[in-house]
């Protein structure tokens, strides 16, 4: 097959200036693929494809092998055994930069960007200039115009990227692998990072370069966003390929079914709150300041009552890490007050907290929330060893008293777990949280501050977590549900506030949840325009 | 959930709790022989046969009933300093001020047994060493304070805290506390020697009969005429005292949290700032108790040839390197002590037998402290291949965690049972 014979659409003028070939990826086939690490067998013999013009969607839960077989795909890890095949030629793929000459371009969930260099610039990097030694910026500046203005992915050529925000800087990306003559883009979690408004634009312009003729491999967890992109979907678990299956015809259940291996609970149902709680904690003109120095949380104000779960949507890093925080008694409030079942609690310390009855599940579970090398044991007790059930005169510690009570609650929250004695660090993501949780609820705390409770939990987990969540409002707890991931925050939320930069947008009310208007929310569109413009 | 966790004592079992044991152990026997592989090369260089030098220094350490006694001397200095360094390091302070601690517990001590001198020793003993302990947890907890509510580095206030102390006792000992014998005639700076009924006895164990004769022992007690002395007791009496306080206790429990996550720590309700004060002050309390047993125990005054290491011939920044090689783990710390307490010993030999500066144990040492240091992420990513790989993950712990013996090993596949009914 030559490359004469006819003509992609991304093989203009100007990328071949850029002395990177015109790529034709007609189909790709990753056959029988095994990847072993030591001990571990990460990719148990899968079979993959993907042809140009379709959006293939890759699913499947954590762990299960996405993105393995994936930076195999892009030449980051060389397969133990199976073979990858280029337009019905097997090839080997020795190196990124090997997959980029290929015509295969890859965005990461982590960005590749240098903050300080201007968009043209990074693009630039790590090319061969048609000027030899000089940058040709210019040259660079037009070709990205051209590509932005064909793909509506809106870019200055000559900003800086420190300056571009989150979904920007991804288009940056996008653009970047064009402009290298990516004829197959491989999108890892893609929207994780992205309002709803910027992942429907995302979508209108993958569905366009798929109509072009390129092929796009879709990574994802997000059941909706699959089945509103994708042609075909390959679901992967624990390595192993499930099956691959056309997307018309399937159904979220159905798909969360292949993920797990077992039936799921998608939605809940959420009685409403059986009576007006009190109010158990109350937030007035609370401000923060951010890691970087400004007011990371302006004037943050709000309520929440017993038996009520109050979501917090936004996109990440506006603010809700500094609220989060700033209740837990982490950080601490610059103005304002927080009122804990009627006693004001501003800038007290965790220890107090805990005697008022909060408990905190924090985002970051290895950072805030356990001690990597302490045993499953050791953490449960992390807030209450100092207590009369676990030691013996307040200073000797009950081992077999500790040992007993983790053992209980490895078994009521289902804590998969060798032992007692293990290292935490050695537990999953999803079993860390649990037992997070596990410690967390032990007190039957007043008011519960969940911060991205299910962030990288398996859905099994993650699942088990929502019901855990949902009995403690039914036991009169006051919630607060922070979380990036706007389902999560919909099913469960009897309110939902809005965080942007820094502060809350909006209130909406279950009932009236609309993804768009929220969506407008995260994004900063004020309530004031969007009802003008309704 | 009532159902106990079964512990299974099969042979399988059992063996395979040696088998992680071994393995956990093994890095650093490795370490050792690369050491050891290293110092040869540094011999032959010197053109000394390494068995030659090998063996004279085995000789040395371990070859004769005195020997054997002043390895343990060496030794008892060494490991008080490692249980508090145990400590420190585990509440995440980088303690590198043995000196200055050890320095701070014997000038306090010294001065306490000579002011009490003609005190019952039932009392001026216990006031001395405790005058040790507590000039010395001051010194350490100095630097902690500094650190926990000023931020300044620990490594580098402890190193300037100790060149004070040199100074401070260069200065004491030419001055206030100078042996007033001495004083216009040589002036060699040391203090009066303490008085009789204050010096720690020295050991000595009684043999059964015939085993002397046996080993053609002189004395029908062993280490009778060996400065060895009942430090050595209290320094291994105190190892496993704060081994039980590390791993028993909520203090050791706070101060580890501490060390390991800070953050967690401190959301858990835990006093993160006094907690770093709380290691320091168990580091220096211990330094400065190695001080002042050296006093009371073996020297019985306090001098020095005004040099760093005059009085603590460097048992301050060797109990560093016992701690560890012990696996910070005070119970770890008592072999590893003996060993480089054998090691110095030996050296000294082996330079007069065979001409070898004694400067190359130093080295060997250090060469010691890389191999073992670098066997531990050795150990690590063993331990992740076999926890990965489906394996007993309780025995797949760094050389951090407290040992545990076979018996207390739970079987992981009855427990993923317990919790999966």
């Amino acid at each position: 097959m030559g490359f004469g014979n006819y003509r992609t659409p991304h093989s203009y003028g100007y990328v071949m200036t850029e002395r990177s070939s015109p790529h034709a990826i007609q189909s790709l086939e990753m056959r029988g693929v095994v990847k072993r690490f030591p001990g571990v067998m990460a990719l148990k013999g899968v079979d993959f494809d993907v042809r140009a013009g379709e959006i293939h969607a890759l699913l499947g839960e954590n762990g299960a092998g996405k993105s393995t077989l994936m930076k195999i795909l892009y030449g980051l890890y060389q397969p133990t055994d199976g073979e990858i095949v280029l337009n019905g030629t097997p090839v080997t793929i020795h190196s990124p930069h090997d997959s980029i000459s290929r015509g295969i371009g890859m965005i990461h969930q982590h960005f590749m960007l240098v903050p300080s260099l201007t968009v043209a610039e990074n693009v630039a990097l790590g090319m061969k200039s048609g000027r030899g030694s000089m940058l040709d910026l210019k040259q660079i500046a037009k070709a990205l115009n051209e590509l932005s203005e064909r793909y509506n992915l809106k870019i200055d050529p000559k900003r800086p990227i420190w300056q571009l925000a989150v979904g920007e800087q991804q288009r940056v990306e996008i653009i970047r692998a064009l402009y290298r003559g990516a004829a197959l883009l491989i999108l890892d979690e893609p929207t994780a990072v992205l309002t709803p408004q910027e992942s429907d634009h995302l979508f209108t312009v993958l569905k366009q370069m798929a109509a072009e003729g390129h092929a796009v491999i879709f990574i994802s967890h997000k059941l909706h966003e699959v089945l509103a992109i994708s042609n075909r979907i390959t679901v992967l678990r624990d390595g192993a390929r499930v099956d691959t299956i056309p997307t018309v015809g399937a159904t979220k259940l159905s798909l969360a079914e292949m993920m797990v291996g077992r039936p799921v609970v998608l939605e809940y149902e959420v009685p409403p709150p059986a009576a007006e709680g009190v109010v158990r904690l109350k937030l007035e003109a609370v401000s923060a300041m951010s890691e970087r120095g400004d007011l990371g949380l302006r004037e943050a104000a709000l309520e929440v009552r017993g038996g009520e779960i109050l979501g917090v949507a936004g996109v990440s890093g506006n603010g809700q890490h500094e609220l989060a925080e700033v209740i837990a008694g982490m950080r601490p409030a610059v103005n304002g007050k927080i009122i804990i079942n009627g006693a004001v609690s501003t800038n007290i310390t965790p220890e107090v907290l805990r005697k008022r009855g909060v408990a905190y599940i924090p985002e970051e579970r290895m950072i805030d929330g356990v001690v990597g090398k302490f045993t499953v044991a050791e953490n449960y007790v992390l807030k209450t060893h100092g207590e009369k059930t676990y030691t013996r005169g307040g200073l000797w510690l009950n081992m077999r008293a500790v040992a007993n009570a983790c053992r209980k609650a490895i078994h009521n929250y289902e804590i998969k777990t060798p032992g007692t004695d293990t290292p935490i660090k050695n537990l999953s993501g999803g079993n860390i949280q649990k037992l997070v949780l596990a410690r967390e609820l032990a007190e039957n705390p007043g008011v519960l501050i969940a911060a991205q409770p299910t962030r990288g939990v398996d859905i099994g987990a993650t699942e088990y977590i929502h019901r855990r969540l949902l009995d403690e409002r039914a036991k009169g707890t006051a919630i607060l549900l922070i979380s990036e991931d706007l389902d999560e925050v919909m099913a469960l939320s009897d309110r939902i506030i809005v965080m942007y930069e820094g502060q809350i947008v909006g209130e909406v009310v279950r009932g009236a949840y609309d993804v768009r208007h929220i969506g407008a929310l995260m994004a900063g569109v004020t309530a004031e325009a969007l009802e003008d413009s309704a | 959930m009532n159902r106990v966790i079964q512990v299974r004592t099969t042979s399988t079992n059992w063996l395979r709790a040696v088998g992680n044991r071994l393995l956990d152990v093994a890095p650093l026997l490795v370490a050792l022989i690369l050491a050891f592989l290293v110092g040869s090369v540094l011999l032959l260089a010197l053109n000394v046969s390494p068995l030659a030098g090998f063996s004279s220094m085995l000789q040395g350490a371990f070859g004769s009933e005195n020997t054997i006694a002043e390895t343990l001397v060496k030794a008892t200095p060494m490991l008080l300093v490692a249980i508090g360094i145990c400590i420190s390091f585990r509440g995440g302070m980088i303690n590198v001020g043995g000196e200055g601690q050890m320095i701070a517990g014997a000038v306090a001590g010294v001065t306490v047994a000579l002011a009490l001198s003609t005190s019952p020793s039932l009392i001026a003993v216990p006031l001395s060493i405790f005058a040790g302990f507590l000039a010395g947890a001051i010194y350490g907890g100095l630097a902690g304070w500094l650190k926990a509510y000023f931020n300044v580095n620990e490594i580098l206030s402890t190193i300037m805290l100790n060149a004070i102390a040199v100074q401070m006792m260069n200065y004491l000992l030419n001055g206030p506390l100078l042996d007033p014998t001495e004083a216009g005639v040589n002036h060699v700076p040391k203090t009066a020697r303490i008085a009789e009924q204050l010096q720690i006895a020295r050991l000595s164990i009684p043999l059964p009969e015939g085993v002397a004769e046996l080993f053609s022992l002189q004395n029908a007690e062993l280490f009778a005429r060996t400065r060895l002395h009942w430090g050595l007791i209290i320094a291994i009496v105190l190892a496993v005292l704060a081994y039980f306080l590390l791993w028993r206790t909520t203090i050791g429990y706070r101060i580890r949290a501490v060390g390991e996550n800070e953050r967690a720590a401190k959301y858990a309700g835990i006093r993160v700032r006094w907690n770093m004060v709380l290691a320091m002050l168990f580091a220096g309390g211990f330094a400065g108790l190695a001080g002042v047993v050296q006093v009371l125990g073996l020297q019985y005054r306090l001098q020095t040839d005004g040099s760093a290491t005059g009085f603590t011939a460097n048992a301050g920044f060797n109990g560093i390197v016992a701690a560890l090689f012990g696996g910070l783990n005070p119970l770890g710390a008592i072999p590893a002590s003996i060993f480089f307490g054998g090691l110095l010993v030996g050296a000294q030999k082996m330079q007069r037998d065979l001409g070898v500066p004694a400067a190359l144990i130093t080295s060997l040492n250090g060469l010691i402290v890389i191999f073992a240091v670098s066997s531990e992420y050795f150990r690590a990513a063993l331990a992740r291949r076999r926890s990965l790989g489906g394996g007993s993950m309780s025995g797949a712990q760094p050389v951090t965690a407290p040992p545990e013996t076979a018996e207390t090993r739970i079987d992981p596949g009855d427990s993923i049972g317990l919790v999966s009914s």
